[in-house]
């Protein structure tokens, strides 16, 4: 049965190496998305105009401006002498953003609750709106800090900062969604794919009709797949770790052992993907629009759950996808271990060993029925 | 028969890339000729064809179909053809009215003509309660049946037939013959091609392919004298065996 | 060696009901060459793919050596060779690749049972290494049959093997099924090339999933002599339809050279037909008494089904 089964898997190799179309998107997908998320669709906002309205002109203001107009993200663009300038400010599309001060902003800061400053963001793109607006204010607040522990013995703790991404690096949330992505497209699309190329091609039919066991077929289909996966999340970890600077703050142990589960649920799903078409281009339109997108949709990685209507967020729960990103990012960005996780992990072991028992139910060991 | 040709090809080549397919094969088809095109599978039989139906242009040579050249003409030659093949004839998935509607549209046919001779058809192939039916469910034999007539519904001066009655039950294949004959009889040109040895008998003139040339062009009496051969098939057998594009 | 037993299957697609097989019976001797002739849609895949193990049957039994199709499918796949309608091994594995899979799959090598592929492998053999989709139509088949025959089965099933092959590879492909069958195979070929029939030990002859005659190719002719003319004419369409008009002929149908006619029993007047025939102005007349052929037969069967 081992030869068999060896002999299997050679075939299957053979049929990855041939196709120079299935190769590219094997291993030329990871790193194109990697390069893509990482530095081309990064939600950073970086040189951002803003306009400054500050009527108050003291110390403290200037401070703050040159602060923001210091840091990478933000740029002066103009400064306005009143409000009625603002309106026409941002219709030239210049600036993303108006920094307003009252009169008299460093007197109103010896006042707890006191000093306020004003943020208008254009927000025709509310992502970019609220990206900026949280930059701005991270800036404003950590110098509230620094003052804070300067003049006044006891400290008020300010209740914005960015934990583990003070930068506010989107690259972070973005790492394990691309694995979660290149897991599913490599492993469910693919594996779908190929179960069913036999049976278009008709090859299925004769290895029925041999005494090789059907399990066999289904295994050895996966194990290629498998240790592709295995060859692509470690690129898009070296990737992550030395071109875009985020080192892993958990066990890679622990990290390694959840892809590896989250690899054999996306193998399952192709399994049963290939259990319901006999048409290639009907498997791959099922992978795509029934896992990929929903998956990409609401897994959280690129739109948080819980800024989604209530139904919605009902839907993510069984996207399997979901589970494997709060794993992937907990033990990558806030490096917590398998004590904080178990129950997401349960979750998706639970999800995997239920479709596949679905799966090996409907693999059909005939034709038809 | 008039000798009026309304097919002529002189020195018609066709390459794909360093493949010569078709290797400068010259011939003529005169009016309401049944011409037989023979060949292996690789000969060169399926592109000769698509050329004379403007399908593809040649890589060198000279022909013309109706009158029309190849080269520059082809969007008239398609007008005045008509086509069939073992491998698509008509859509499974519409009825057999609105196939006939469909064909008939294509081919510029007015709407009342189409409905006249559409119950003209239908009852031609005994067909008039199956108007409603899909293609799909009717037997392989009226489906062949029905495809010529479709081929031949706006009445064009040649058709041409390409393995037309293949894994067709004996009895349908001989009527579809004898709807070719009747065809023919009118003054309709057939240009078929077959796997069926005794359907080339049928023919007026029967043409050999071998590797892309053109072995043997004549009656099936004078090839069968030529070869001093029993039958059309050994004709065959004799002129394929020398053939080396077979093995690869 | 096989015995089918009241055999029914019939598909359902969407709202259409076809039934592909009717209470078919038919058995196949141990080392027979045995022929299943019939044009498509007759029932011959779904048969077989119910021999093979690969469709149920809806009612009914079959055995493959005693095996039953369903109960002992396992059994059964470990020793039969099959070739399915239509190409199905793998286009971009080469020759060698294939059939070195194949050998591994069942469970031998290809070294094993070289003798019994020898033959056939040895005309590929030059091509061992070029990818099998690049193969033309005839070396297709061959090294499909090899894989077929790797592991030293009891039983071949081909479907189909000929179609769409050019003449001389088929011609060969049956000088290579005759030799099997001496090696001691049973072989159902299922074919829709009705000369093809008497190449066999004996054949079933099935139209629309029913058997209409199962014997010996030429015990088939025996059993259908009845008179029969081949007739022909300068103007063959004329001819066919004159024939057509003629009292005294009962049926008449073109095939090739000739036509074939059938005269009513009883009135057997060939010089009669010429003199007429003649005197329709159709021009070098010549006829003939002959023996029916399969294809006549199977015709006179379809037609007797039908009325």
């Amino acid at each position: 049965m081992m030869q068999q089964f060896l002999a299997f898997v050679q075939k299957e190799l053979y049929h990855i190496w041939r196709d120079k179309r299935t190769l590219f998107i094997l291993f030329g997908m990871p790193v194109v998305q990697i390069a893509l998320f990482g530095f081309a669709l990064s939600n950073e906002v970086k040189n951002s105009g803003i306009a400054v309205l500050d009527p108050s002109k003291d110390e403290v203001t200037r401070t703050l401006i040159e602060r923001i107009d210091a840091s990478r993200y933000f740029e002066v663009v103009s400064y306005l002498q009143s409000t009625d300038e603002i309106d026409a400010v941002f219709k030239k599309g210049k600036i993303k953003m108006v920094l307003i001060f009252p009169n008299n902003f460093a007197r109103d800061l010896r006042h707890p609750n006191k000093a306020m400053v004003q943020f208008i963001a254009d927000a025709s793109d509310p992502n970019l709106a609220t990206t900026v607006t949280n930059y701005a204010s991270a800036i404003i607040s950590d110098y509230q800090n620094e003052i804070n522990q300067q003049k006044i013995p006891y400290r008020i703790q300010p209740n914005l900062r960015m934990l583990y991404n003070p930068q506010l690096k989107s690259a972070y949330s973005f790492v394990p969604g691309v694995m979660a992505m290149i897991l599913l497209l490599v492993c469910t699309m693919m594996t779908s794919i190929s179960i069913v190329k036999e049976k278009e091609t008709g090859t299925m039919e004769v290895l029925l009709a041999s005494p090789l066991q059907p399990i066999l077929i289904i295994i050895a289909k996966a194990i290629p797949y498998l240790l592709l996966s295995m060859v692509n999340i470690a690129t898009i970890l070296l990737l992550s770790v030395f071109v875009l600077q985020l080192p892993i703050a958990g066990s890679l142990l622990l990290l390694v052992l959840e892809s590896t589960l989250f690899t054999i649920t996306a193998l399952t799903l192709g399994l049963l993907i290939s259990t319901i078409t006999n048409s290639q281009q009907i498997a791959m339109l099922i992978s795509l629009v029934g896992m990929f997108l929903p998956t990409l949709m609401l897994s959280g990685f690129m739109f948080p759950i819980e800024n989604m209507p209530v139904p919605l967020q009902v839907v993510s729960n069984i996207i399997p996808a979901k589970w494997f990103y709060i794993i992937a990012r907990d033990v990558m960005i806030k490096g917590v271990g398998i004590g904080a996780l178990w129950k997401e992990t349960l979750i998706l072991a639970g999800m995997t060993l239920f479709l596949l028992f679905i799966a090996l139910k409907k693999f059909k060991i005939r034709l038809e029925g | 028969m008039n000798k009026d040709p309304v097919i002529f090809a002189d020195k018609l080549t066709r390459n794909f890339g360093a493949f010569t397919a078709v290797d400068q094969i010259s011939f003529a088809v005169n009016r309401g000729e049944i011409f037989g095109f023979l060949g292996a599978n690789g000969a060169g039989k399926t592109t000769a064809m698509r050329m004379l139906c403007g399908l593809i242009a040649p890589s060198a040579g000279k022909a013309s179909v109706a009158g029309f050249d190849v080269y520059h003409q082809s969007e008239s030659i398609k007008k005045n053809i008509g086509y069939m093949s073992q491998k698509f004839s008509l859509y499974d998935d519409l009825t057999v009215g609105e196939n006939i509607r469909l064909f008939g549209g294509i081919y510029g046919m007015r709407s009342d003509a189409i409905r006249e001779k559409t119950s003209f058809i239908l009852e031609d192939l005994h067909l008039q309660k199956e108007k409603n039916t899909l293609v799909k469910s009717l037997p392989l034999g009226w489906k062949q049946k029905l495809a010529f007539s479709v081929a031949i519904f706006h009445n064009p001066p040649i058709v041409f037939l390409d393995e037309p009655t293949g894994g067709v039950d004996p009895i349908t294949r001989r009527e579809f013959w004898e709807m070719i004959y009747k065809s023919a009889d009118k003054g309709t040109t057939i240009f078929v091609t077959t796997h069926y040895m005794d359907e080339a008998e049928y023919c007026n003139r029967v043409c050999i392919m071998v590797d892309g040339k053109i072995e043997a062009l004549d009656t099936p009496a004078a090839l069968r004298h030529q070869f001093e051969a029993p039958g059309m098939e050994a004709v065959f057998l004799q002129l394929a065996r020398k053939a080396t594009r077979s093995g690869d | 060696m096989i015995e089918i037993d009241n055999i029914s299957k019939t598909y359902q697609t969407g709202k259409t009901k076809v039934q592909a097989l009717k209470n078919l019976n038919c058995s196949v001797k141990n080392g027979e060459l045995f022929g299943l002739i019939g044009p498509d849609g007759a029932g011959k895949t779904s048969l077989l793919r119910i021999l093979t193990t690969l469709l149920l049957a809806d009612e009914g039994k079959a055995t493959v050596a005693g095996f039953d199709v369903i109960k002992d499918y396992k059994k059964i796949r470990n020793m039969i060779g099959y070739m399915p309608g239509r190409f199905s091994l793998y286009t971009d594995l080469s020759v060698e690749e294939n059939l070195q899979f194949f050998a591994t799959i069942f469970k031998t090598t290809i070294q094993e049972n070289y003798h019994l592929i020898r033959d056939i492998y040895e005309q590929i053999e030059p091509f061992k290494n070029r990818k099998a989709g690049q193969l033309s139509g005839g070396m297709k088949q061959k090294l499909a049959l090899c894989c077929a025959l790797i592991h030293k089965p009891k039983v071949l099933l081909l479907d189909e093997p000929t179609t769409g092959v050019d003449v001389v590879s088929r011609k060969e492909f049956w000088r290579m099924l005759k030799r099997l069958k001496e090696a001691g195979l049973t072989i159902m070929v299922a074919t829709p090339y009705m000369d093809e029939a008497v190449l066999c030990d004996r054949v079933a002859l099935i139209q629309n999933g029913q058997i209409l005659e199962t014997d010996a190719p030429d015990q088939l002719i025996q059993n259908h002599r009845h008179p029969l003319w081949k007739v022909k004419a300068n103007n063959m369409y004329a001819l066919l339809q004159d024939l057509r008009q003629y009292e005294a002929i009962e049926t008449v149908h073109p095939f090739g050279e000739y036509h074939h006619a059938t005269p009513k029993s009883g009135t057997e007047d060939m010089p009669a037909l010429k003199s007429w025939l003649e005197n329709k102005k159709h021009e070098a007349v010549e006829m003939e008494a002959i023996a029916p052929n399969i294809e006549d037969i199977f015709m006179d069967l379809m037609q007797n089904k039908t009325s």
